[in-house]
């Protein structure tokens, strides 16, 4: 039971405000969370806060604060759900969730919220069924954008950038006009990993944890019904053999309840009526087998001079995905002993960067190919550690303090785990158009790439 | 809708509410009673309207209709159930809709509220669990939440219902699978071995809440699996390398990872940890660094040697953030594991140019005073302090470093005799702060007594291995936190939640107060005590034997061969006061083993007395924060039940005496 919800911007300033049972406080409420937040002690989370017979929980999403209060001992985990799914619903309606798109729609956020919500508790949230009741049209900022320019096309011509997924195609609202006949029959389908690895200092494996989600964003009219084919190889836990080789092979899937698994088992097909708007399809794990070799390895040395106070840190870093593929946006974070000073570089190639900052060194990498190999060599000073080392060992091991690694990057068409769309079929569609556009795109992340030195 | 206040807009309203057009159209019915059911003077119009919504064809008016009737009710406050209204709720808990079934649930709840809520019977309990695969999730979690109050009449029907919720343990949705693992923990709470198989099942969903996207989610997930590891302290050993933290998290998610990797580190991962932890400690964040230098602490009193290792290098950094840290841990860690003496007085040399804190300070005069024999420099640590005691701004450590350099007086007299003192001359003639030349008064005069005294007073032991016991965290009983399992209660955190608790319980107990003020102003604790005990004598004619001395070690081993002979629970208030209790406590011949400093949570103290027959009895005192109740288990050394009741009348006595005059 929710007493009151609302929405601030990453400043504080309310958004939204909505009271669903008009039993407490009022619109300084909103306030009072933010003073609080703000005001928190270090080590206690801002999770959960209370005030007065009166809990806030709250969530981070895309720089907004979404918050609920509620006075009773709730479930933490179905009222967390429940804002996620809050914050993925407005998503769907007004194209994107951040602080412009709400207030352009301030209308709809209510409409939706009176409908989701109502004296506090949970009607419904599922896209399909809220169509029906909501009648504002969403407000969609067209933000000025080069991309859009370039495709307009010369003289009309038509540009090979028609034929490529306009990267803000997917963020648009779900109900988009009703009398715009000219919608467009889409649909997203986005295999995405997130990886998080633990290498030790002499380059064993320590830790591989993958979590992938197959997340399927719909613009067909309801009821059409679709198949997504995956890789046949695909074997769940770990005593199922499937095909020849190693597999594909994950620890454990979980599926939205609406999947119908009835070809699974013999032809690893997925069968689904999606409601428009997003949906996750499937979810899986992955943890300490990885049937391909990781995307990354670094080689460290380091060079410490202990009576200058010099440290040279030599850094190779080696890219081990097919050469066709690449990585994008590396960004390597290395913390450095306290009092570090100075900084000059020597970069591989132009495009790198590399900057020191919150005691720590960053080196930029925008693009990496596949099978080519990266270095830099840092020199820094570190006056502070300089003196008498009473008890080290010799004089150009590495400082306390230096490491580890941690890399965060994108790998756009590849899965760590090896697990592919094979193909997504839509087999009956309502409006007899059976021919929509279909993207399905593949995706590996990582903030967590941790390397020991 | 500013409007509505004016007279014509009532009646048109009125007359709005009275058109039995106004159901026909669902959207424009759901607006008026949702609207307008606030506005004061128009609820005698809404009554009917809402229901005939009761029995609308239309299940969207039926889910608002529902709802309606819980908003009627609380808006009229004082007026009394209608019974007939209720029974029509009921009969709607058979409803087509899944979601008007849910509404009808959570309208009952609230208006039956005096009345302890909505009843779960047999048949009820049965249809829902039936329904269970239409509702959503959301519908889905909250009544697995009401079948809570649900208890099965025989062993057969409860397996059955186990059997049926059995997929929900598997759901995609974190809080129905919590949802879930409560219900099968308080429904099997007489089947210990269900419990285990069931946490074990959702091991996976849990570990993959913790790595979850979200971080909050993630945050609530941490703190269930700290919850569960209180219970079953092996339980995610496996899956260390789940709670390792990455650089990009937030602050608080990897403070509660810290906690749960000191938690569950067992033989096996335990190097793994430490060196992990060990990264940790230079982390940027000073906070988070002096987290995992105070998690290593805690792994040292199992693991002694390793962490003493690790903690010494990082006093190599000379960073004064965590130097004192580190001291503060060494202190403590003196103190419980002796063996790890040597190697951390070899440690601490050169330390003092690194602390500018009081609690580092602090610390480290005590570590110099109590084992200043077997560090070669302490004499001129101490020194530099005494030389700059006039700029030293903590009375606490001018207070620390007298007693330091008493300590060493003794054991290097030669050494010290000098600065000893010029600082005593220091502390009464000069110190502005009273509790220290209160201090210094006081070591004067006891070095005037004579030497043997001052050794008698100070000498005290310097370990005290035995208080493990009560730092050790028991195994508790998966039963103790089933009801706490998937509520606010372990997001909090147990000492927050119990500080929300009692505020919120205050507030109801205002009434009762003035009854329990009257006796706390009735006089002195040790006459009324004498009294009390004496009176009830002929029970089974119990003496205890006075001046009782058993040594700790003797207590710890005797009590843990024991069984326990009796369990009761006293009623109490606050917190206690170690001093109060052992004073009254002394009066009827029981001994004080050993106490949790005042505070702690859980607070424990462990007593022991015997009678004339030679029969000894052991006594745990438990207090845990969140219930306002003393734990008593008393151990007997022979299985004599007939004294049993006189001993624990006797506790009982004191408890209630003392619980009384703090409240």
């Amino acid at each position: 039971m929710i007493s009151q919800f609302f929405i601030l911007s990453s400043k504080g300033d309310p958004l939204i405000y909505k009271d669903f049972r008009g039993d407490s406080g009022g619109r300084d409420v909103a306030e009072l969370f933010y003073r609080k937040l703000t005001g928190l002690p270090g080590d206690e989370s801002p999770v959960v806060m209370h005030h007065d017979d009166r809990h806030f929980i709250h969530i981070r999403h895309s720089g907004l604060y979404l918050v609920a209060t509620t006075s009773e001992n709730v479930s933490p985990f179905s009222l967390l759900e429940l804002l996620s799914r809050l914050a993925t619903l407005l998503g769907d309606y007004c194209g994107s969730l951040n602080e412009e798109t709400i207030s352009r729609n301030v209308a709809l956020v209510y409409e939706l919220l009176d409908e989701v919500l109502d004296y506090g508790y949970v009607q419904t949230t599922s896209t399909e069924i809220l169509r029906n009741f909501i009648q504002t049209e969403a407000v969609v900022s067209k933000p000025f954008s080069l991309f859009d320019l370039s495709s307009v096309g010369l003289f009309g011509a038509e540009t090979q950038q028609n034929k490529v997924a306009p990267s803000s195609a997917a963020s648009r609202p779900v109900l988009s006009s009703r009398s715009d006949q000219t919608q467009k029959n889409e649909v997203f389908l986005d295999v995405v990993e997130r990886l998080s690895v633990l290498i030790a200092s002499n380059g064993s494996l320590l830790k591989v944890d993958v979590q992938g989600e197959i997340r399927l964003k719909s613009f067909l009219p309801s009821g059409s019904e679709m198949r997504i084919g995956l890789t046949e190889e695909f074997c769940v836990g770990k005593s199922e053999l499937r095909g020849y080789g190693p597999g594909i092979r994950v620890d454990e899937v979980s599926f939205h309840s609406s999947v119908n698994l009835d070809e699974f088992e013999s032809h690893r097909i997925l069968r689904l009526q999606p409601p428009q708007g997003e949906l996750t399809v499937m979810r899986y794990q992955l943890s300490d087998d990885l049937s391909s070799p990781l995307p990354f390895r670094l080689f460290p040395s380091v060079q410490w001079d202990r009576g200058s106070g010099r440290l040279q840190i030599y850094l190779k870093l080696r890219c081990d995905l097919p050469p066709k593929s690449q990585a994008l946006n590396i960004r390597l974070h290395l913390p450095l002993p306290r009092g570090v000073v100075s900084l000059s570089q020597e970069l591989s190639s132009p495009d790198q960067k590399a900057e020191l900052g919150e005691g720590a060194l960053h080196w930029d990498l925008p693009r990496v190919q596949g099978g080519s190999q990266l270095s830099g060599l840092f020199q820094m000073d570190v006056p502070g550690l300089q003196g008498p080392p009473n008890h080290g060992p010799s004089a150009s091991a590495a400082p306390l303090g230096l490491g580890p690694a941690s890399l965060s990057f994108e790998l756009p068409r590849h899965t760590c785990s090896g697990l592919q769309v094979r193909f997504l079929r839509v087999s009956f569609s309502p409006s007899g158009n059976a021919n929509p556009h279909k993207w399905v795109r593949h995706l590996s992340h990582s903030d967590a790439y941790v390397i020991r030195i | 809708m500013p409007y509505l206040g004016s007279e014509d807009a009532v009646k048109e309203l009125k007359k709005a509410l009275c058109n039995p057009h106004i159901q026909a159209d669902r959207l424009r019915y759901r607006n008026v009673i949702q609207r307008v059911i606030r506005m004061p003077g128009v609820q005698e119009y809404i009554q009917q309207p809402v229901l005939n919504g009761l029995r609308d064809k239309a299940s969207y008016v039926r889910r608002v209709a529902v709802l309606g009737c819980a908003k009627m009710h609380n808006l009229h406050g004082d007026s009394e159930v209608d019974g007939a209204l209720v029974n029509e709720l009921y009969s709607l808990l058979r409803d087509q809709d899944p979601i008007v079934v849910v509404n009808c649930l959570r309208s009952l709840e609230e208006i039956l509220k005096q009345e302890g809520g909505v009843v779960i019977n047999k048949p009820i309990a049965h249809h829902l669990l039936n329904r269970m695969s239409k509702l959503d999730q959301w519908g889905q979690a909250e009544v697995l939440n009401f079948l809570l109050r649900y208890q099965p009449r025989s062993e057969e029907e409860l397996f059955d219902i186990l059997n049926l919720l059995d997929s929900y343990l598997k759901s995609s949705s974190t809080g129905v699978v919590m949802g879930a693992t409560k219900l099968f923990l308080i429904l099997a709470k007489k089947f210990p071995h269900v419990q285990i198989d069931v946490l074990v099942r959702i091991k996976g969903p849990l570990l993959a809440a913790c790595s979850s996207d979200s971080r909050e989610l993630s945050f609530a997930a941490l703190c269930q699996v700290r919850q569960i590891l209180h219970s079953l302290p092996g339980h995610f050993s496996n899956h260390y390398k789940k709670f390792f933290c990455s650089y990009s998290e937030p602050h608080y998610i990897k403070l509660q990872k810290v906690e749960v990797l000191c938690e569950l580190v067992n033989d096996e991962n335990v190097q793994q940890v430490l060196e992990e932890l060990r990264g940790y400690c230079t982390d940027v964040s000073a906070d988070f660094a002096q987290a995992a230098i105070f998690a290593i602490g805690s792994i040292a009193k199992t693991y002694t040697d390793q962490c003493v290792q690790i903690l010494t290098e990082l006093l190599g950094l000379r960073q004064e953030h965590i130097t004192t840290v580190v001291v503060q841990t060494f202190r403590d860690l003196v103190w419980l594991c002796p063996q790890c003496t040597e190697a951390v007085c070899q440690a601490l040399p050169g330390c003092e140019e690194n602390i500018q804190d009081s609690e580092g300070k602090q610390a480290l005069i005590w570590l110099l005073g109590v084992h200043g024999e077997k560090i070669p420099n302490a004499p001129y640590v101490l020194e530099d302090f005494v030389e700059n005691v006039k700029s030293e701004t903590f009375p606490a450590v001018k207070m620390e470093l007298l007693t330091a350099l008493m300590r060493l007086f003794l054991s290097r007299p030669a050494e010290c005799q000098d600065m000893l003192g010029r600082l005593l001359y220091y502390c009464i003639e000069e110190e502005k702060d009273m509790a220290v030349r209160d201090r210094g008064l006081f070591y004067y005069r006891l070095l005037l007594v004579g030497i043997d005294e001052v050794k008698q007073i100070l000498c005290s032991p310097k370990s005290d291995p035995s208080l493990r016991l009560l730092e050790d965290q028991a195994e508790r009983p998966v039963n103790s936190w089933a009801l706490d399992f998937n509520t606010l209660a372990p997001v909090y955190g147990k000492a927050h939640w119990a500080v929300i608790s009692k505020c919120q319980k205050a507030e109801r107990h205002d009434s009762e107060l003035p009854t329990n003020a009257s006796f706390a102003i009735s006089g002195h604790l040790v006459p009324e005590e004498n009294k009390k005990v004496q009176e009830p004598p002929e029970s089974e004619a119990l003496m205890l034997v006075p001046n009782l001395q058993l040594s700790a070690e003797y207590f710890e081993k005797t009590w843990l061969s024991l069984k326990v002979a009796h369990q009761q629970v006293f009623p109490w208030q606050g917190e206690v006061q170690p001093d109060t209790l052992q004073m009254a406590l002394k009066v009827v011949n029981i001994q004080t083993i050993a106490m949790s400093r005042p505070g702690a949570q859980p607070w424990k103290a462990y007593l022991s007395a015997q009678d004339d027959t030679g029969c000894q009895f052991l006594t745990e005192l438990l207090l845990e924060p969140e219930n306002s109740e003393m734990q008593i288990s008393v151990k007997q050394s022979e299985a004599r039940t007939e004294t049993l009741p006189g001993f624990i009348s006797v506790l009982e006595t004191v408890i209630g005496t003392i619980g009384d005059i703090k409240s």
